[in-house]
């Protein structure tokens, strides 16, 4: 149709496509940026309490609204039902359960005042809050946990972390449908007292018990509603916050309960959560004002931040493990010697400091800290040099019958994203330059990845992570127990498993610590996995959000918050 | 004549639709994994109980007849990933958002579009077609994902003129940036189409002899030329507006807006197969639909052109 053969045309063309694309990429440069950024501060407050240990009314902003970024669209409010951290983050403000994290992440009572445990470790006792109260105003009675309980094991209600209520006597057979849900060992003792009775002793029910799937729910609601009860106008819950909009894929809005039993020691009166899938634009809104906290920062912006929002960002660590598994059914990976090997021949300085930045620390074993009396055992070479591993790394590898005439050739795969490619590579480059080893690389959408995991039929080496629901190093350990479907790298040991197994009877915490780092030693021995970094939260939070605490667990409840008086720093205050 | 053509046309959908419809339900059954797969395993007793909540549990030709059958009532039934919510009641508060958006994007795009094409081609050759026509080529080759930043960047972040994402159910400053965003890839298409069939129709005998008879120039442009020069971009509006309209994955996240457009990326990523199907059958008529709208006006403004 056009005659396109002027020159003239053609090289003015290419002349305004350059000089635009110059202007893009200066644009997107961070020096150029950074001359006319304004990053908003803050002139704040100081901060001083009153007498109990409360923020004192005259440094508080009169608008208590707090905006927060979190992640993708939830998967729905049902407590028992969804199964993400963005609607277990939504669910913490809306619902309590017997026993709740404080700030800090430390246990403490939540619904019920005060539980004690029978000698024999079997029975636990909760007494429930007298004032307690439904956000309709009803009281909340022992009939109504109950009622909850009964609903999370009912097969009926397809509940994916129901598993977690195991420790109750009867709640294994009931999920599988063996029993009716009425045997399960929950009792009502008065209207004010529960009973819960175990399979065998868990000194560590509680941090069981912090879990959505432990609040309870409404029951006249739920049967009057149905599957559509978690919406606002219906909802009724018995935590700090009541539901009031739900937008999908806008914003839900909670606002405060005042029904609630601790009311008059929650100061946030409105909560916004908005899905910030992604994270550039989660940083643009974070910048521009509109949310006070956000879920993640991107890596790529890693620099930009360090150099204009150091002080607003939150780094601590989080209660989960990065490990890239060895699937040692197949060859040669069925060889101790071999997966040793290629563990120590990997720099983990390199990868938390060149790739992953944000102050993640490199590990060497499975379970994270952060488990009050738990020390993770360590394999000896921890303490080594990286250049004594690589030393015995390549001994191991010769041992093993590979050398410069026998090269190994090996697959890393990984699910697509940015992060895993690079550590793949960089894994890849190491294993190359210290062992010789031919590593090829195959990246799979999550759910195709996950798939292929599972059937421990292709797979060689893959990246793996795991993070920790409640602080228990059990929750980590029993991951590769022969008999879990779980269990990637094919890790079957005896002994291993015995220990387990022994330490799910021990009553007492300490023995039964003693035993979990038996097994966690015993595991490391072998290295059927390379353990790499633990997990951090990093975030930024605007500096007058205040009163959460950094906690392994990354759970932040809104009613420990508040939001300070803050006036923008202007030109002339500078 | 007209409403037996659509008639016709509606009917001669059916099929199209069913064919759709089938090819995508096998499609999506086909991929590895499955909607409750996740990091963590759910051990086989809940997976069996979900399944059979869900109709999973059935041989996949009786789940394909139960689905056409609950479609054909018009449920496309619950959604796997938002659990509290029906893939019906999805697309129902999406579709607004998106129509809204996308219909605005569209207008806009049209609107500038044709104008810009128009003068190019009007001064073919100039300073001004090459810089035009210029701006056009960049506009297409500026993806979205780049584009929208930048227009937050300098409207929200330095301006504060606008607000950097949400909705606010709506209102006219949370639409501006997204609109523009999504509409310039499109206006410089529609630019560059409404220049090159209107330089060809400005070199044809019906505007020469116009032009002997004396007519204005602006009668020429606008009334003569303009009504055969866009018939090009009017069959290229049919997939444009379905496309701009089931939304812009890019454009909704970055702004975090409710759309519809994400369901279907992220239906499909968490294998979501009611949802992805929901969309796809949204999508599906909406081509049809526009496919039919684009014939009416191609007929309306070609005397040539009859319903048959």
């Amino acid at each position: 149709m056009t005659v396109y053969s002027s020159a003239k045309r053609c090289v003015l063309t290419i002349g305004a496509l350059v000089l635009v694309t110059l202007l893009l990429s200066a644009c997107n440069s961070e020096s150029d940026l950074d001359a006319v950024e304004p990053v908003q501060r803050w002139n704040l407050p100081e901060v001083v309490y009153t007498e109990d240990g409360r923020p004192d009314p005259s440094i508080l902003a009169s608008e208590q609204v707090l905006h927060r970024g979190n992640g993708t669209q939830p998967d729905g409010l049902d407590p028992h039902v969804t199964e993400g951290v963005p609607s277990s983050t939504i669910q913490r403000d809306l619902f309590e359960g017997l026993v709740v994290r404080g700030a800090d992440g430390h246990i403490i009572p939540g619904g019920a005042e005060s539980w004690e445990v029978s000698e024999d470790g079997l029975t636990w006792t909760f007494s429930l809050r007298a004032d307690a109260r439904w956000s309709n105003g009803d009281p909340i009675t022992a009939e109504d946990w109950l009622y909850s309980f009964r609903r999370v094991v009912d097969p009926a209600t397809g509940s994916r972390f129901s598993i977690l209520l195991n420790p109750v006597l009867n709640a294994e057979d009931i999920i599988a449908g063996r029993r009716p849900a009425e045997e399960l060992g929950v009792s009502v003792v008065d209207e004010l007292t529960l009973e819960m009775r175990l399979e065998a002793p868990n000194p560590l029910l509680a941090e069981v018990l912090t879990h959505n799937v432990a609040y309870p729910v409404h029951r006249p609601t739920v049967e009057a509603y149905g599957d559509r009860w978690p919406r606002p106008g219906a909802m009724v819950s018995n935590g700090p916050y009541k539901l009031e909009e739900l937008a999908m894929q806008s914003h839900i809005r909670l606002v405060r309960n005042s029904h609630f039993w601790d009311n008059d020691n929650v100061i946030i009166d409105e909560v916004y959560y908005y899905p910030t899938e992604d994270l550039t634009a989660e940083l643009l809104r974070y910048r521009a004002g509109e949310i006070d906290w956000t879920y993640e920062v991107p890596n790529t912006q890693y620099n930009w931040i360090q150099a204009n929002l150091a002080d607003e960002l939150v780094v601590f660590d989080w209660f989960g493990t990065y490990y890239f598994g060895f699937n040692t059914s197949r060859e040669p990976l069925d060889d101790p010697r071999v997966t040793k090997a290629l563990s120590l021949a990997i720099d983990r300085d390199i990868i938390t400091q060149k790739l992953t930045r944000f102050g993640q620390q490199p590990t060497f074993s499975f379970t994270p800290p952060g488990i009050p009396g738990y020390q993770s055992p360590e394999p000896e070479w921890a303490s080594w040099t990286q250049d004594e591993r690589e030393a015995r790394a390549r001994e191991l590898m010769r041992e093993a019958g590979y050398g410069p005439d026998n090269p190994m050739r090996l697959e890393i795969r990984y699910n697509t994203h940015e992060d895993h490619r690079r550590i793949s590579l960089a894994i890849a480059a190491m294993w190359e330059q210290t062992l010789g080893v031919r590593a090829s690389m195959i990246n799979q959408e999550f759910r195709v990845f996950l798939a292929t995991r599972r059937a421990r039929a292709v797979t060689q080496v893959f990246r793996a992570g795991w993070i920790g629901n409640y602080l228990d190093p059990m929750y980590f350990l029993e991951l590769f127990h022969s008999t879990n479907p779980q269990n990637d790298i094919a890790h079957f040991n005896e002994d291993y498993d015995a220990l387990l197994a022994r330490a799910a009877r021990t009553a007492d915490r300490e023995e039964r610590f003693a035993l979990l780092q038996e097994a966690e030693a015993l595991l490391l021995e072998s290295q059927p996995f390379a353990p790499l970094y633990t997990y951090v939260v990093a975030r930024l939070v605007k500096p007058y959000v205040r009163g959460w605490e950094p906690n392994v667990v990354d759970q932040h409840a809104t009613r420990w918050m508040y939001i300070l008086r803050h006036d923008p720093v202007t030109r002339e205050d500078s | 004549m007209l409403p037996r053509y659509i008639l016709k046309r509606l009917l001669g959908a059916i099929p199209t639709l069913l064919i759709l419809v089938t090819i995508a339900f096998f499609l999506i059954r086909i991929a590895p994994g499955g909607p409750f797969d996740d990091d963590r395993n759910l051990p086989p007793d809940i997976l069996a109980n979900l399944e059979a909540k869900y109709n999973l549990d059935q041989p996949l030709g009786v789940q394909y007849l139960n689905y056409l059958g609950s479609v054909l009532r018009g449920d496309l039934g619950p959604s796997f990933q938002y659990s509290d919510f029906t893939v019906n009641e999805l697309i129902a508060e999406g579709f607004p958002v998106s129509l809204r958006l996308g219909g605005s994007a569209l207008l806009m795009a049209l609107l500038f579009g044709v104008i810009i094409g128009t003068i190019a081609a009007w001064r073919q050759n100039s300073r001004l077609d090459y810089l035009l026509m210029g701006s056009a080529m960049t506009g297409i080759a500026i993806p979205n994902f780049v584009l929208a930043p930048i227009l937050i960047l300098f409207f929200a972040v330095y301006f504060g003129w606008l607000p950097a994402g949400g909705w606010g159910g709506g209102a006219l400053r949370n639409m501006v940036l997204p609109v523009i965003a999504l509409a310039l890839p499109y206006m410089a298409y529609v630019a560059r189409l409404t220049r090159g069939s209107m330089v060809e129709t400005l070199r044809s005998d019906f505007v020469r002899t116009a032009r002997a008879k004396g007519l204005p120039e602006w009668k020429i442009l606008g009334k003569h030329s303009l009504k055969v020069a866009l018939l090009p971009v009017v069959s290229y509006l049919g997939p444009a507006a379905a496309a701009i309209i089931t939304g812009s994955v890019v454009i909704e996240q970055i702004f975090g807006l409710p759309g519809m457009g994400r369901y279907f990326v992220q239906g499909a990523l968490n294998r979501d197969y009611t949802l992805v199907m929901g969309v796809v059958i949204v999508i599906g008529v909406l081509i049809v639909v526009f496919n039919l709208i684009v014939d009416i006006i191609y007929a309306l403004i070609d005397p040539r052109i009859r319903y048959e």
